[in-house]
């Protein structure tokens, strides 16, 4: 059942320092005093608010409703009273229209409705149970889930990925959650393999979490294995490399197949699913549970005593930072996610959101901040891009403003894992370069299109 | 683009790399009155644009009274590796030093005053030209001081004083700032000012020394290429290169350059690199390969009229080039596919030059002319794109699409 894969081209070694928080139980914060749940929690359009201020909410109460099909309804994470409706600092660095609610202190929760036995639920409920739920993917990417549950007409899904590779450098979010509930997530993956209707489910994890590999094959062989699932099933065991999460870096590994330049999974008929997102499938689907919480590593050298905590969502960063004893010395960055390609933050007021895998807390002392230099073509970059991109030559396009140049080196191809930026003797911020191609060469491109 | 000052202008997109910010004011904490909406939400909805546009400010001196601490806003990643221009500099001269030591033992006390001269030379060129073109100086960046100690390495052991300087001049003048600093020469610097001054002032530049302890029973004498050239224009045949003592010119003890005898100083070096990461094998390889193939057929067709690989393996600097000037990052191909080329070019180039050319030393020759060719291996030599359809790789298809 556990298979063992060769590593992918290009990717990077950082420092993992997962030990900080690897062994550490998640713990169930106290309940902060108010959430702030941006109505923006996903990829697609922002939730329309249908709470306004001074109104009651309970624990689990839709807030925003979903203003389309690529979006997600949001929930209240806690029982109270709404005390403002607000364009608020949101991780992505950007202000997001946000619903404040301060808690009375008694998570009353709506009453919820489930199935007991959510294997026998008809495929199409269980998407419309999913959205409600507001599903959004867990990994951080935070596409809503019921659009990646129906797959459209005439795309085949033959291979469900589950990914608990976890490789970005620091975060045990999904490690905790593989160990301490992984007949969560099988079952939650039953659901969705059987929703997709694919042939076969692989489960990918790096080998340096060998413990979760065990454990979610025990949950595995637990649930009958293939007989479960209905179709095969296997735990892929991966070198670990970064980025190796990545969702064309996990298919190309467990199944050989590449994504095509500009496509999707689904052109090759296969679907990536994150393994919190798969737990919160089940926990829609049994309980009728909408997404309220997730786990978060709090973490850093710049953090008194790193570890994990379930956490509602909407939790302030500050709420989280003091549970875990506060900061050490000078902080230099309080990142969201990991290190790779975390946002860094300029405040601890940010919410937890449906994406946010961890909180990261790097000291001053840490930060290797140089001049940038011009790129003295050492090539690094290109060895370690898993897309095979030349990012210095990007980068060099992008300082000279010659956009329509860059396009020659498919900037558009660039997942932003952020290895080229991690090994550049120069300093020279190549994502952030590549990011800024990006964005010059579709405004240039819709400029057109509209003449 | 020639002004480093552009260079080291930071991405228009977003805060300069590392921007101590604070919370601005208009941030009110949550639970305060609704703020109104209108403009940052529209901001929202074309993020990435309207960053790119704007530089903002970083707020920390203007919201001066916060009690807040600053922390430091950039962009991802948030850790680095520690290897930076300079500790790669500071690597290779290391990696020089063992053949730096050797050819002081052999040629006296005289090589530190080409060093000093050379090395000094650079720097100080570097730093006027910056200054002059009101740049900011980087010549802590150890560039500068790399091409200065492979110009002197690469100097007759009884250079003089002003053909140092002229070297200097040259190499980091001509060869690179006229070009836009580091990063934008296309030619390899030191290489640029040998050829120069090989044609300038050939008196000089091939007036060679035998070595001695500390260079005490110098007498003059020419290299081992130099006799063989001779002997191939008087269709004399192999002539006195004939007699080359391989072994001495592996340990180190035959006539040359200051830094280029000893095949094993320079190899130490050149593994000490590979080791590190800073240089790769298939440059080197494939040049030292394609020369032993390549020379080893002639010798095998004819031994009275051609030198054994291991001749041309030792001699002329050809390992010193192969291990730190063909694996100069700016002046070498990006891929591993193209540093195969162009060590196979370089090697063919040299071969070519040493038995039909005006030149005895071909191998500075070479690495230019292969120099002027990077940009076009680099065309065709991209690496495979991921999710690309056969043979479309980064850089191959031409120009934006419509």
């Amino acid at each position: 059942m556990i298979e063992r894969f060769r590593s992918f081209f290009g990717g990077i070694h950082p420092a993992y320092r997962k030990e900080l928080s690897a062994t550490l139980p998640s713990e169930v914060l106290p309940l902060p005093e108010q959430v702030v749940l941006p109505l923006l929690q996903h990829i697609g359009m922002p939730a329309e608010a249908v709470v306004s201020v001074g109104d009651l909410v309970r624990t689990g109460q839709m807030i925003g409703r979903a203003a389309g099909r690529v979006s997600a309804p949001v929930h209240a994470t806690l029982s109270g009273t709404v005390t403002a409706i607000a364009t608020l600092p949101h991780p992505s660095g950007r202000e997001v229209r946000s619903v404040v609610i301060r808690s009375d202190g008694l998570d009353q929760w709506l009453p919820l409705s489930g199935h007991d036995d959510p294997h026998q639920v008809p495929v199409d409920t269980v998407r419309q149970m999913v959205q409600e739920a507001g599903l959004a993917g867990l990994g951080g990417a935070s596409f809503p889930t019921h659009v990646k549950l129906d797959p459209p007409v005439g795309k085949a899904v033959r291979t469900l990925i589950v990914n608990g590779v976890e490789c970005e450098p620091y975060l045990t979010a999904d490690h905790r959650l593989m160990l301490e509930e992984p007949r969560r997530v099988v079952d939650g993956a039953r659901l969705v393999a059987r929703v997709l209707g694919v042939e076969r489910v692989l489960f990918g994890i790096e080998d340096n979490k060998p413990d979760a590999i065990q454990a979610l094959a025990a949950a595995i062989q637990a649930v009958g294995g293939a007989r479960g699932f209905g179709v095969p099933v296997s735990v892929g065991e991966l070198p670990t490399k970064y980025p190796q999460g990545g969702e064309k870096q996990l298919i190309t590994v467990l199944t050989g197949l590449e994504v095509p330049s500009g496509g999707l999974p689904i052109d090759v008929g296969v679907v990536v699913h994150n393994v919190g997102t798969c737990a919160a499938v089940f926990d829609a689907v049994r309980f009728g549970k909408p997404l309220v919480e997730r786990i978060v590593t709090v973490t850093g050298e710049g953090l008194h005593r790193p570890g994990n905590a379930r956490v509602r969502l909407g939790t302030p960063a500050r709420v989280l930072v003091e549970h875990f004893g506060g900061t050490v010395g000078r902080v230099g960055k309080v990142v969201f996610g990991g290190p790779m390609m975390g946002a860094a933050q300029f405040s601890l007021e940010v919410p937890v959101i449906k994406g946010t895998s961890g909180i990261l807390v790097i000291p001053h002392d840490a930060i290797d901040s140089g001049d940038i230099r011009p790129c003295i073509r050492c090539s690094a970059c290109i060895e370690v891009c898993p897309i095979g991109l030349l990012p210095n030559m990007i980068s060099v396009c992008t300082e000279v403003r010659a956009f329509a140049e860059s396009e020659r080196y498919h900037p558009f191809d660039c997942i932003e894992c952020g290895c080229c930026s991690y090994v550049c003797p120069s300093y020279r911020p190549l994502v952030q370069m590549i990011r800024f191609a990006k964005t010059e060469v579709q405004a240039s491109r819709s400029a057109q299109t509209k003449h | 683009m020639s002004t480093s000052d552009d260079n080291q202008t930071p991405p228009p997109d977003g805060p300069p790399s590392e921007t101590p910010g604070k919370a601005p004011a208009r941030h009110a904490p949550p639970g305060s009155a609704p703020a109104p909406g209108g403009a940052a939400e529209k901001r929202a909805k074309t993020p990435s644009t309207e960053s790119a546009k704007t530089t903002p400010k970083p707020a920390a001196k203007a919201s001066g009274g916060s009690p807040e601490v600053a922390y430091t806003l950039s962009y991802s990643p948030h850790v680095r590796r520690r290897v930076s221009v300079r500790s790669i500099m500071v690597e290779v001269l290391i990696a020089l030093l063992p053949a730096t030591l050797v050819g002081l033992y052999q040629f006296g006390a005289y090589g530190l005053w080409i060093i000093a001269l050379c090395v000094g030379g650079c720097m100080a060129v570097e730093a006027a030209c910056q200054k002059l073109m009101r740049q900011k100086i980087t010549v802590d960046d150890g560039s500068a001081a790399v091409t200065g100690l492979l110009l002197a390495l690469s100097m007759p052991p009884r250079a003089e004083w002003w053909l140092c300087l002229v070297g200097a001049l040259v190499a980091i003048g001509l060869g690179k700032q006229v070009f836009g600093g580091l990063g934008y020469n296309p030619f390899n610097p030191a290489m640029l000012a040998r050829v120069a001054l090989l044609i300038s002032f050939p008196a000089q530049m091939t007036h060679f020394v035998t070595p001695s302890r500390w260079g005490l029973d110098a007498v003059t004498t020419a290299t081992p290429l130099n006799q063989l050239q001779e002997a191939r224009i008087r269709g004399l045949g192999l002539g006195e290169a004939a007699h080359t003592d391989l072994g001495a010119a592996f340990w180190g003890g035959i006539p040359g350059s200051l830094g280029e005898t000893s095949v094993v100083a320079v190899l130490v070096g050149g593994l000490y690199l590979l080791y590190r990461g800073h240089i790769r094998w298939d440059t080197p390889a494939a040049m030292l390969g394609t020369v032993a193939l390549v020379s080893g057929l002639f010798w095998w067709h004819d031994p009275t009229r051609y030198m054994p690989p291991q001749f041309h393996l030792a001699t002329g600097g050809l390992m010193l080039v192969a291990f730190f000037i063909a694996t100069d990052m700016v002046t070498s191909p990006l891929t591993p596919k193209g540093r195969l080329i162009f060590g196979v070019g370089c090697g063919l180039l040299t071969i070519v030059i040493r038995m039909w050319g005006g030149y005895a030393e071909a191998v500075s020759f070479a690495i230019l002319l292969m120099n002027s060719a990077v940009p076009i291996i680099d065309r065709y030599t991209a690496p495979r794109l991921y999710g690309a359809r056969r043979g479309r790789g980064a850089g191959t298809d031409g120009g934006p699409r419509p």
